[in-house]
């Protein structure tokens, strides 16, 4: 894995990014339709943490599209989940208010490799082993 | 069978940790009870109706002698239920008739898992240390991700075989566990895998469902079924592709499990399932499906194309095993007579219990779980550690876990028979009632099931104690009977010849009874779900109601037609007369003085 680390922000920084650089995309929205030229960050959302469809999101922003800015996790975001949103494609999460940081590391670091191909690491284990 | 690579294994004690982890938080506070909930379902720990159920993953049904011993060790050690626990389980159930809830069992499931009903969630990391000490875990077996991949019984050793299915099974499995992308999809997602003319995995039954075929050039490939389920709304999966060459199945499953998770409904989880997308979205959804495959194709590179070199390496672990001295056919068990009886009892085992097999000195054998005074599909610790016995002796140490929840010794020499009869007997495991009435599926209902509407064990007892008569079983011919204790349908009902559906009225329990319905077995004919024969009956009326059915059978029927047969052939009018004059007569007596 290139970068095995996921920027992780407090809370109060959800609403950060003022300028038309950073777009907030619905869960339901389709990343395709986006234009991305001089975007910076795309913030995606998890109403809850169960509700899978940004992972989706940011895997065709990242493998498909290309798009090269922040990807960042918003809204119900455990640490639990983290590797999975590293994994898709997002560098950054706001945590909810309630998780502590202290203990994502570990999350983040127990499996030294995956069977299958991701965003970070498009080739399967079977690719290179 | 599959044999772990350190990676594997390393992979699956990892899984091990970061479950321990997961429950340490939760039971120190750090992590909620709503949170912790998804991640434990995907371990296999859901919390029913008295205590926690673990189901332990089965890939594709297949089990070591080491596994069943490990799974007999759990049954004994830790299916067992605080004094406190099984008290106030007992009294709950005994007001709706239980006499006494068993302990100390696995119970095989028809997705091919086992189930234990009473570990207590403190344990819950130890138990998974032990099955990851023999390659096994829990990983995807619930929540709303891919499920185990299930496969036809006799995959690899079916004389109708196209192609072993299981190399692709576990290619698939590697594929889907911790997909990143996948973990929380809109519903759960159910695979299933046939390489053989016969479907004896209920393919057209599952969210996708994979057919092993040839190409008329003679390459190997997969029909791609997708759609089906049963649930409140019973669906036939539709076809996607007629043939899919065989290395791009997981670039093909990559793009439909997307366009699912992008596109599926969340707001309401009775449709959530990717049966209801197909059906609703049709044509737009397959134009979809087939965009998202290009793009993986053309601009992703194809990444999940399976390499030939890959697909020998797993398929190194499925080359039929040879049979050595130890595994030699031993002739002590014929020496002795055998009285007429049980030449008889012997003769149709071999009829119902034993199958043919690729290869000719082989048999594959059936071990019934379907007897008195036991749950379909329930084995206890000794019963699973016998189990594990038989498979050491008689079949290279490996057994695989039936759809009809029993167990299966895939690699029997033909002169071993004799002898693995004996012992199976000896065990109460030999009951010649394969494919017949009392080889029902049942789940396990409202015994211990927290979503159940009603009972199922104590209607599938009624059921076998009525028909306990070897020679009126045979007479029956063989019969798909399916008992769900909700419209969940984990006991296929639906797919059932008969089908009996739990209902909850007024807080009591009723039984609906469906006819004709098929898991798409030759025997059975096309996929279909059966149809209701009217309002719905009283426990203690079931058994009368299928005893009314099975006499019309036996009135109607022509020489050797099987009950599906004679269904197809009469019309289901005259059986639903059969069985609502049961109901009639039931409320006759109930009115009379």
């Amino acid at each position: 894995m290139s970068s095995c680390t996921i920027k992780l922000l407090g809370a109060g920084s959800a609403d950060g990014g003022s300028s038309e650089r950073v777009i907030t995309l619905a869960n339901d929205a389709d990343p395709r339709e986006l234009k991305l030229d001089g975007i910076e960050r795309i913030d995606l959302q998890f109403p809850k943490f169960t509700d899978g469809r940004a992972f989706s999101q940011a895997f065709l922003l990242r493998r498909r599209l290309g798009f090269t800015g922040e990807i960042r996790a918003t809204g119900d975001v455990l640490i639990d989940q983290l590797l999975q949103m590293l994994r898709c494609g997002f560098d950054a999460a706001v945590l909810r208010a309630d998780q502590d940081p202290s203990l994502a590391k570990r999350q983040l670091e127990r499996y030294p490799a995956f069977y299958q191909g991701d965003a970070r690491t498009p080739a399967p284990h079977f690719g290179v082993a | 069978m599959y044999q772990y690579t350190e990676f594997d294994r390393h992979f699956v004690r990892q899984r091990a940790a970061q479950y321990r982890d997961q429950l340490e938080r939760n039971l120190s506070g750090q992590l909620s009870d709503d949170d912790f909930r998804p991640l434990r379902l995907q371990n296999g720990w859901y919390v029913q109706r008295h205590a926690p159920m673990l189901r332990v993953a089965v890939p594709y049904g297949e089990l070591s002698s080491a596994q069943l011993g490990v799974l007999a060790k759990i049954a004994r050690d830790y299916d067992q239920p605080s004094q406190q626990v099984y008290d106030s389980a007992q009294e709950k159930q005994s007001l709706l008739g239980t006499a006494k809830l068993p302990t100390g069992y696995g119970h095989f499931t028809t997705r091919q898992n086992l189930q234990f009903n009473w570990i207590a969630l403190a344990d819950s990391a130890d138990v998974m240390d032990l099955l990851a000490s023999v390659d096994m875990h829990g990983i995807q077996t619930s929540g709303n991700c891919i499920r185990n991949i299930t496969s036809d019984e006799r995959a690899g050793i079916a004389a109708d075989e196209i192609a072993d299915p299981r190399p692709f099974a576990e290619i698939m499995r590697q594929w889907s566990t911790l997909h990143p992308e996948f973990a929380f999809l809109p519903r759960k997602f159910k695979i299933a895998i046939s390489g053989a003319r016969e479907d004896r995995a209920a393919t057209a039954w599952h969210d996708v469902g994979l057919h092993l075929l040839r190409a008329d050039d003679g390459s190997l490939g997969f029909k791609v079924m997708a759609g089906g389920g049963m649930g409140r709304t019973p669906l036939i999966a539709s076809t996607l592709r007629e043939f899919l060459p065989w290395n791009q199945i997981l670039n093909y499953l990559e793009a439909l499990v997307r366009v699912y998770n992008r596109w599926g409904r969340r707001d309401n989880m009775y449709k959530a399932r990717i049966k209801i997308l197909v059906k609703a979205e049709g044509q737009r959804f397959k134009d979809e499906l087939e965009a998202e495959y290009q793009q993986i194709i053309t601009h992703d590179g194809a990444p999940h194309t399976i390499p030939q070199a890959e697909l020998d390496r797993v398929s190194a672990s499925f080359v039929p095993p040879t049979l050595t001295a130890q595994h030699q056919p031993t002739v002590e068990a014929q020496s002795s007579p055998w009285s007429d009886a049980d030449q008889l009892e012997y003769s149709r085992w071999l009829k119902q219990n034993v199958a043919p097999h690729q290869n000719p000195e082989l048999r594959a054998v059936t071990l019934s779980f379907k007897r008195l005074g036991y749950a379909p599909g329930d084995a206890t610790a000794t019963q699973l550690d016998a189990a594990a016995q038989l498979a050491q002796d008689y079949s290279v140490g490996e057994a695989r876990v039936t759809h009809d929840q029993n167990l299966l010794l895939p690699w029997v020499h033909s002169e071993q028979l004799p002898a693995l009869w004996l012992a199976a007997r000896q065990l109460g495991l030999a009951r010649s009632n394969i494919r017949l009435l009392t080889d029902m599926i049942a789940c396990p209902g409202g015994d211990f099931c927290g979503l159940a509407n009603a009972r199922s064990i104590p209607v599938a007892q009624a059921i076998s104690e009525r028909y306990q008569d070897m020679d009126e079983l045979h007479d029956l011919g063989e019969i798909d009977l399916h008992i769900s204790g909700c419209i969940n349908s984990c006991g296929h009902h639906h797919s059932g010849h008969i089908g009996v559906l739990g209902v909850d009225k007024d807080g009591r329990e009723w039984y609906q009874v469906s006819l004709g319905g098929s898991d798409g077995s030759t025997l059975s004919g096309k996929p279909v779900a059966g149809k209701v024969v009217g309002p719905s009956f009283e426990a203690a009326e079931v058994p009368e109601v299928i005893e009314a059915l099975l006499d019309t059978y036996r009135r109607e029927r022509l020489s050797g037609e099987t009950l599906i047969a004679t269904l197809h052939r009469v019309g289901i009018d005259l059986f639903k007369q059969a069985a609502n004059s049961v109901r009639q007569n039931a409320a006759t007596e109930a009115a009379a003085p």
